[in-house]
């Protein structure tokens, strides 16, 4: 009898126990659908993940298609007014709207994907896209025939003028004669005019794509026209095969599903992570084997291995500005904050970055 | 400048132009009968949808764009019910359409999202564009029919004071600017991008929106206008592409500048008669009257 009492207080306090510990809420504010196979797709699968390590002690909640602009601050206080713990913002131009915000929410920690201000409740976390920008660089470097390779990029922000260098300087690494043509188009997420962009890009001869905004489009369009292309965030094989080298995949998961432990353990503390291919952050997408030369797709290999163990790194000097000034000494490597910050091209880019 | 280069940027012009041309057509005509209908993006997006799904479920493309217009029709059938029946505010309905659309169009993509198709040559559309412009031009000003639609947009009372059903030729109005809505949502996610993605017309119904009143309601400056708009963004692509220093960000903004100022412009009352805005526009019609 005294077993069975036993037995049942212990199950008692146990579920008691569970249910008393009440599950961790956790947020995303989202810039795009999780459709969109690029940017905010994955930070969707990371958040997945994030519930599959975690399990019953979180609960998630996402808000999607957010705009950069007074709006988010009303998602983000939405969020935060129906108690969650930590709230995920992934998107850089966040970052006034996620102080705001937190501010008047000391209790509750706050992550801004890709931006450069903490706070004592907002972290901030990135990849460093950048290393795949140099791997995909230096294939396109060997692969364009007309030495034309067409970019289009978002906003200009350093995350996006830092891949442009970094994708250049491979390029023009292993073929001195290469140009690049950039095109600004001021959105992340409009399939119709990325597709605008890509043709136009590929109209002016470039028979490699580049891209960094979030849809699938741009390589769609390179597929169309009979050129080549990168994807972008994730695998994107499937839409263009014929056109899809690879793409740098953002693998959010494993960050994520630490950082709620933390909350969850009540361990978490501010800080700024900056992850790349060492920690899995930065993935490359399998090489496509129909398009690229094994041997080429040896060297890129060779390449992940080097940038992971250090002994690569894509902002190597001597690099020069436009205004043929020396911004990184031989042997020496660009210092992090010269890459936060970065806001200008290097010598052989034409035009500006614009202001 | 080569000829395949100015031949290139003006494929692409043509291409990118086309959805804006259908949709503005479409709403030009709703406007010209009295009725403002905002619901346009939110008509293109179930449009773009509805053509998608029909397209992979049946691999007939004729089917996609014929139940595409038909959603354009339900969807602004739905709009014309509220507002000529239920007199309902036409500012609120036409936003609350838009968002319904968004809404839905989202909803119903879901599993569709990321589904590869083939996407379908632009051009029979590109063509059909211009067609269609002219058409409504000659329907507007050559036909007796035309002319009726155009007094039901000025003088609703004394067009019914005549005996014409205000109540009918309006609700028709309506359904011609849906089907051309979701014509125009269509041809983006099965021509211009082939792709079902959440919101995927990027604003695009608001620039027709804007157009409308950038033509001050002429069917050809609906046409001219929507080249203009489609013509810039096109031409500050290739200026940046070619490494001229460009302020892109002024071009993105450029046809809602243009807008306002023409709204600006026509709010000034003896000017609004001279630009022909329908007098009659947004004003319900009581029959009972």
């Amino acid at each position: 009898m005294i077993r069975i009492i036993t037995f049942l207080s212990t199950f008692l306090v146990f579920s008691f126990g569970s249910a008393y510990a009440d599950p961790k809420k956790v947020g995303f504010i989202y810039i795009g659908p999780p459709g969109d196979h690029g940017w905010t797709y994955m930070h969707d699968v990371g958040r997945k993940y994030m519930e599959s390590q975690l399990g019953d002690s979180i609960t998630t909640t996402y808000l999607e298609n957010i705009p950069e602009n007074a709006d988010a601050v009303r998602a983000i206080r939405k969020l935060a007014d129906s108690g969650h713990d930590l709230i995920f913002t992934t998107s850089f131009n966040y970052m006034d709207q996620t102080h705001e915000v937190a501010k008047d929410f000391p209790d509750i920690k706050f992550e801004h994907a890709t931006g450069y201000i903490q706070a004592d409740n907002v972290a901030t976390y990135s990849a460093r896209f950048y290393e795949g920008r140099m791997i995909e660089g230096h294939i396109a470097g060997h692969m364009t025939e007309t030495d034309t390779i067409g970019y289009i990029a978002s906003f200009p922000i350093p995350e996006v003028v830092r891949g442009i260098n970094a994708f250049y300087l491979a390029a023009a690494k292993v073929n001195p004669d290469i140009k690049m043509k950039i095109i600004w188009v001021f959105t992340w997420y409009d399939p119709g005019k990325e597709a605008d962009a890509a043709n136009t890009l590929i109209n002016q001869g470039a028979d490699i794509i580049v891209q960094h905004t979030d849809t699938y489009a741009p390589c769609q369009a390179a597929q169309k026209a009979g050129v080549l292309a990168f994807g972008q965030a994730s695998n994107q094989e499937e839409f263009c095969p014929d056109a899809h080298l690879t793409s740098i995949e953002d693998i959010w998961g494993p960050y994520y599903a630490a950082r709620a432990k933390a909350i969850v353990d009540g361990t978490w503390s501010s800080g700024d992570t900056w992850d790349g291919m060492d920690k899995g952050m930065v993935v490359m997408s399998p090489y496509n084997t129909k398009l690229i030369p094994a041997s080429l797709i040896q060297e890129a290999v060779n390449m992940e291995v080097g940038i992971k163990d250090g002994t690569i790194h894509p902002f190597t000097g001597p690099i020069y500005n436009q205004a043929g000034e020396l911004v990184v000494p031989e042997g020496e490597v660009a210092p992090d904050g010269m890459l936060l910050g970065m806001n200008f091209y290097v010598q052989g880019i034409d035009g500006e970055v614009p202001q | 400048m080569n000829l395949d280069l100015i031949f290139g940027i003006l494929q692409i012009v043509l291409i990118a132009t086309t959805p804006l041309v259908f949709a503005g057509i479409g709403e030009l005509v709703t406007e010209k009968s009295g009725v403002l209908n905002l619901g346009v993006e939110g008509m293109m997006l179930v449009g773009a949808v509805s053509a998608f799904i029909i397209l992979v479920i049946t691999g007939s493309y004729f089917l996609a764009f014929f139940v595409s217009i038909l959603s354009g029709i339900i969807m602004s059938g739905l709009f014309a019910f509220l507002v000529l029946f239920l007199m309902s505010n036409q500012i609120a309905t036409g936003l609350a359409l838009t968002i319904f659309g968004i809404g839905l169009s989202s909803m119903l993509g879901k599993q569709y999202i990321g589904t590869p198709i083939d996407g379908l040559s632009p051009w029979f559309f590109v063509i059909f564009s211009f067609l269609i412009v002219f058409l409504v031009s000659y329907f507007f000003y050559k036909t007796k029919a035309g002319l009726i639609l155009r007094a039901v947009g000025e003088s609703h009372n004394s067009a019914h004071a005549l005996g014409y059903s205000v109540i009918k030729i309006r609700f028709l109005s309506i359904l011609f600017g849906g089907s051309m809505c979701a014509l125009a949502g269509s041809y983006i996610s099965i021509c211009y991008a082939p792709m079902w993605q959440e919101g995927m017309t990027a604003g695009r119904g608001w620039i027709a929106l804007a157009l409308v009143v950038f033509a001050t309601w002429k069917p050809e400056r609906v046409l001219i206008g929507a080249y203009i708009f489609g013509g810039v963004t096109i031409l500050q692509m290739n200026l940046q592409a070619l490494g001229l220093r460009f302020p892109g960000q002024f071009f993105s903004m450029a046809p809602y500048v243009a807008t306002i100022i023409v709204l600006v412009l026509i709010s000034s009352n003896k000017l609004r008669i001279k630009l022909s805005a329908p007098a009659s526009l947004t004003i319900p019609f009581y029959k009972g009257r």
